[in-house]
């Protein structure tokens, strides 16, 4: 049956005030229209998982919508910080947010924890760092087998995450190419997973090349049909990062008045992803795509 | 994210008369680190012109891999990000994040890695989590990302950095990513392979001696013992063979200019 709906109608259904929330992607295929459609229902009291919380988490900051944030990494990528993260946690501004920090591979290992059904993950990583003091869900623990040691991380189960990729069929299998980053993990850690494409395709396209399916139907709630929905980051072979928004977020999100405004113009001020796009204009757009490239097509065979 | 974005402009007056600038002999002296073998975790700017130098000069078998999993990428352009969709375009292999930490990065599979931060200490520890207390920051940063895992599992830690007092306290705020952490045994106890081999900044180039120790290797042409020693939180050796910093040759800025920075994206460069 089709799960194929709006990104509202997704959101109003999945996502509650107070929920847990991952929005995945390792600089590829953030799922910014979802984002923005979580600032215009308002939900509040969210907690904002992801390792590389990046500009959505900041607008998500700036308009009310946190109370914790858990991260690896919280930057602006290539840029450098990001001000409203900043100043929740320096000022408390908008909201006081609680932080709780690992590092990339203690992340992504927490993540595969609550994606295995596990009631930990080992791993070597936060060997010599003080991050394990300030973090209760990280624990150093013996080998069972001889004296070595390694740490441990609490699972990480998100009430919701959303994924995106480029193409999935009206059930939710999906292809995605580029960049993977933690998409299937997270997919397959939350309890409500909303996947956003860039365009639909059919079971037949799927099952042409099974390899390039990186999440399945049974791990999906919701599908959304939002072209351009990652914004100004990128969808490998459709277009390339704004890098201008990117750079200018540095001074729209300086100070509380500048990121308010921008809110209500881009967020507020817009019902949808596609008011959004053409808000934004053809030329900006058609300026972020790339040349065609394609990979070499491979014989499956036809077994009969 | 493996390097800091924030530096800054670390030309000085002499080096305008120079042919060639600080943040190129940066560049150039990073990639003379690298040896053709071998893998190397990269970060944007300085660390990627670095290696792309390496892989265009002496060592054309440089493998480069990024933290977003990409495996050999050979980008066309400067990317902007870890995660750039050139590094991916062209790449042998991209790997899922688990992977590329678990399988490549933890398993001990790359030689090298580039990082930065906003405080490096004696024994090459590096903070890039908070300035001041934890809990109640003066400067909240980026954190690891993977800066840790590199930190620890890499057989030789690059660190680029411009040389300002306040990045080279005695003695880090938090210790994001180890170093020799307080001496090469140090180190050892926790069972800690490799360690940081070389400090790369607008001033000279740092390595470490038996004790883990940061000392002064070469200064640059422009830089003097004096001006070093005024920027760092500790009374620092230099080798007893002090030398200087080899300049730049001229395929090694051609290559800079006009290939992999023409737009000067990550370094100042010389008219």
């Amino acid at each position: 049956m089709s799960k194929v709906t709006s990104m509202h109608d997704a959101v109003a259904t999945a996502v509650d005030d107070g929920d847990s929330l991952y929005l995945a992607g390792f600089t590829h295929l953030i799922p910014f229209a979802a984002g923005h459609e979580i600032i215009r229902q308002g939900r509040t009291d969210l907690e904002l998982i992801r390792a590389t919380p990046d500009l959505i988490y900041d607008q998500l900051i700036a308009a009310g919508c946190a109370r914790k944030v858990t991260f690896s990494w919280a930057g602006n990528p290539g840029v450098g910080s990001l001000p409203a993260f900043r100043r929740a946690a320096e000022e408390g501004y908008p909201t006081e947010i609680e932080l709780e920090e690992y590092t990339h591979f203690g992340m992504i290992a927490a993540l595969e924890a609550g994606a295995s059904n596990l009631p930990f993950m080992p791993l070597r990583g936060f060997i010599g760092s003080d991050l394990p003091e300030h973090n209760d869900n990280i624990a150093r623990v013996e080998s069972p087998f001889d004296d070595d040691y390694v740490y441990a991380v609490a699972p990480i189960e998100p009430d919701v995450a959303v994924v995106r990729a480029q193409r999935a069929d009206e059930d939710g299998n999906a292809h995605l190419w580029g960049i993977q980053g933690e998409v299937k993990l997270a997919a397959l850690a939350a309890d409500t997973v909303i996947l956003s494409v860039e365009e639909q395709c059919s079971e037949e396209t799927i099952r042409s090349d099974p390899n390039r399916t990186v999440i399945t139907a049974d791990e999906v709630d919701h599908v959304v049909v939002e072209p351009y929905g990652s914004h100004p980051s990128y969808a490998q072979g459709y277009y390339g990062r704004d890098n201008e928004a990117y750079l200018s977020w540095a001074e729209t999100a300086a100070d509380r008045d500048t990121v308010e405004a921008w809110l209500d113009e881009w967020v507020y001020g817009v019902d949808d992803r596609r008011e959004y796009v053409e808000k934004l204009g053809t030329e900006r757009i058609l300026d972020l795509e790339p040349e065609t490239a394609y990979a070499t097509p491979v014989n499956m065979g036809e077994y009969r | 994210m493996t390097t800091d974005e924030t530096e800054t402009d670390t030309e000085t007056e002499t080096a305008r008369e120079r042919a060639y600038t600080n943040s190129e002999l940066m560049v150039v002296a990073a990639a003379r680190e690298l040896e053709s073998d071998d893998s190397v975790l990269v970060g944007i700017g300085k660390p990627n012109l670095a290696c792309n130098v390496a892989k265009r000069t002496h060592a054309p078998e440089l493998r480069m891999v990024y933290e977003s999993g990409t495996i050999g990428s050979n980008p066309k352009t400067p990317p902007l990000s870890i995660g750039d969709p050139g590094l991916a375009a062209g790449a042998l292999s991209i790997e899922p994040m688990r992977n590329g930490f678990n399988y490549y990065l933890q398993a001990g599979r790359l030689d090298v890695g580039f990082l930065g931060g906003a405080q490096i200490d004696r024994y090459g520890n590096i903070n890039s989590t908070v300035i001041g207390d934890y809990d109640d920051p003066i400067v909240r940063l980026p954190g690891s990302g993977g800066a840790c895992e590199i930190a620890c599992h890499v057989d030789r830690t690059m660190i680029i950095t411009p040389h300002t007092e306040r990045r080279f306290p005695e003695e880090v705020d938090f210790i994001t990513s180890p170093g020799y952490v307080d001496g090469r045994e140090g180190r050892e106890e926790l069972g800690l392979d490799g360690g940081p081999e070389a400090v790369i900044t607008d001033l000279g180039v740092y390595r470490f001696n038996d004790d883990g120790e940061l000392y002064v290797d070469s200064l640059h042409p422009s830089a003097t013992r004096d001006e070093i020693q005024s920027k760092t939180g500790w009374e620092i050796e230099f080798a007893d063979d002090l030398q200087q910093t080899a300049e730049p040759t001229d395929e090694e800025l051609r290559l800079i200019r006009e290939e992999l920075d023409p737009e000067e994206l990550y370094t100042d460069q010389a008219e």
